[in-house]
């Protein structure tokens, strides 16, 4: 569309009027005389809870898949962690299994079970679990389990546990989480899935017991939940 | 000076003489909930600063428009959005940070210092006066959070700084110091009561360089006074 001189002119001109007037409008004085209005105020009101509601919500869509995407590397970060990358080549986000792991109380009614494949064989496992009575709330943990049920590793992935005592189950802080390497239900009794302090086989920290022993726990019920499935599971 | 006499007066009030936490006595929650290591205080008190700021800014821009009666709902419908928006914008884009700063970020909203600072600052000043009045305050907490954190951290676990660099990033592996080698661990100040215990000493420490300062003034004036008589 072609605008004829004319019209462009008169278009300018409605701008500057518009302008104009706003610029009037938002003067303090006059801004001063509207507030005590209560048609003013209940206008601002919504007005800011309108400019609000759009900003966070295109903010909120735009974002969505971004951080859908971080979060799934996050995932595969913690996944690496605990199944050496010798042992897959799928996408083990793609290939998941849910099993229902209500009554081994590791957090979760369902728990998803990542699938690693080597060449099309199981070759391990991988699922997230819960201590949901830690110290001072819940430990995320994340574990890798191969398909005879040896654990290839562990990780804490949050936790409320105090700084400096009980985040030493922390890769990060020590290597006490790297002891449960190797282990499984076969190769080590069950009274000795405890630490030192409860006659078991793992160290307690000095100034935190309770930490350490409810990981311990809680790594034992998420291998009897594995191996309560390990054959719908390595052989789908 | 460079500055005005304004913008020192805002300075000083930010960071010393009206501190969020020694003058006005606001944000104890976030305050004592993080402040177990530096580290911790640190992120808090950037993340605050980054907030505090554009609050202040945003309802000094928008201070004609903002009517008396209803002033207080805009002031927390502004700083929850600000707050949001950040969470939501850090966590897509500085997704490594939010990692760390994610849980201070949330904290932010019931930190009533930003609403403190909107309403008896920003919502009065114009808006270069309110930028610069957030970031003073927003560095006065800072400073407060980081000092608490590394009183409580030195004297918890023997450490200063502890794991700044999944903060900062691997270059500031420098600022790791463990204080005291072989320490066993004083467990209190790593709690929240060991927060109050410490905060009362940094409370009580700074009135008596205040009162250090108005005594030394007085013994100026009264020497003055002396020689000219």
């Amino acid at each position: 569309m072609k605008l004829d001189p004319a019209t462009l002119e008169r278009l300018k001109q409605k701008i500057a009027v518009y302008r104009e007037f706003l610029k009037n409008w938002l003067e303090p004085s006059n801004l001063a005389q509207l507030r005590p209005k209560l048609e003013f105020q209940t206008g601002v009101l919504a007005g800011f809870a309108l400019i609000a509601s759009v900003l966070l919500g295109v903010t909120n869509c735009s974002t969505e898949g971004t951080i859908q995407r971080r979060l799934d590397e996050d995932l595969i970060k913690s996944l690496e962690e605990v199944v050496p990358s010798a042992l897959y080549d799928n996408d083990m986000l793609l290939d998941t299994v849910n099993i229902p792991s209500a009554e081994y109380n590791i957090g979760a009614n369902e728990t998803t079970v990542y699938i690693a494949k080597k060449s099309g064989n199981v070759s391990a496992v991988c699922f997230k679990f819960i201590a949901p009575d830690g110290y001072s709330g819940a430990i995320n943990m994340i574990m890798g389990i191969d398909r005879d049920g040896n654990i290839l590793g562990v990780r804490v992935l949050s936790h409320k546990e105090t700084p400096g005592l009980g985040d030493k189950i922390e890769v990060a802080k020590s290597d006490w989480i790297l002891n449960f390497v190797g282990r499984s239900l076969d190769n080590l009794a069950p009274a000795k899935w405890a630490v030192k302090k409860d006659g078991g086989e793992f160290d307690q920290f000095s100034g935190a017991t309770i930490t350490p022993r409810k990981s311990v726990q809680a790594i034992y019920r998420g291998l009897q939940l594995f191996k309560a499935h390990q054959a719908q599971l390595i052989n789908p | 000076m460079f500055l005005s006499e304004t913008y020192r007066k805002i300075a000083s009030d930010g960071i010393w003489n009206n501190n969020i936490v020694f003058g006005q006595n606001l944000a104890l929650c976030p305050l004592l909930a993080v402040t177990g290591t530096a580290t911790n205080g640190l992120g808090m008190g950037l993340a605050t600063l980054v907030v505090i700021i554009a609050s202040n800014g945003l309802i000094s821009v928008a201070r004609h428009l903002i009517p008396s009666e209803i002033r207080i709902p805009i002031f927390v419908l502004l700083i929850a959005s600000l707050v949001t928006l950040v969470d939501i914008l850090m966590n897509a884009w500085a997704h490594e940070l939010y990692k760390v700063l994610g849980l201070f970020i949330a904290l932010i909203v019931t930190n009533c210092a930003l609403l403190g600072r909107a309403e008896a600052f920003a919502s009065k000043q114009p808006v270069k006066h309110a930028l610069w009045d957030g970031l003073m305050m927003g560095l006065g907490f800072t400073l407060v959070l980081v000092a608490l954190g590394a009183a409580r951290e030195i004297i918890a676990s023997g450490t200063l700084f502890a794991n700044a660099s999944l903060l900062l990033g691997e270059s500031f592996r420098f600022l790791e110091v463990t204080v005291i080698p072989h320490y066993k661990g004083f467990l209190l100040m790593a709690l929240p009561p060991g927060g109050f215990i410490m905060l009362a000493f940094i409370i009580v420490g700074k009135r008596l360089i205040d009162q250090k300062l108005v005594q030394s003034k007085v013994q100026a004036v009264v020497l003055s006074q002396a020689i000219t008589e």
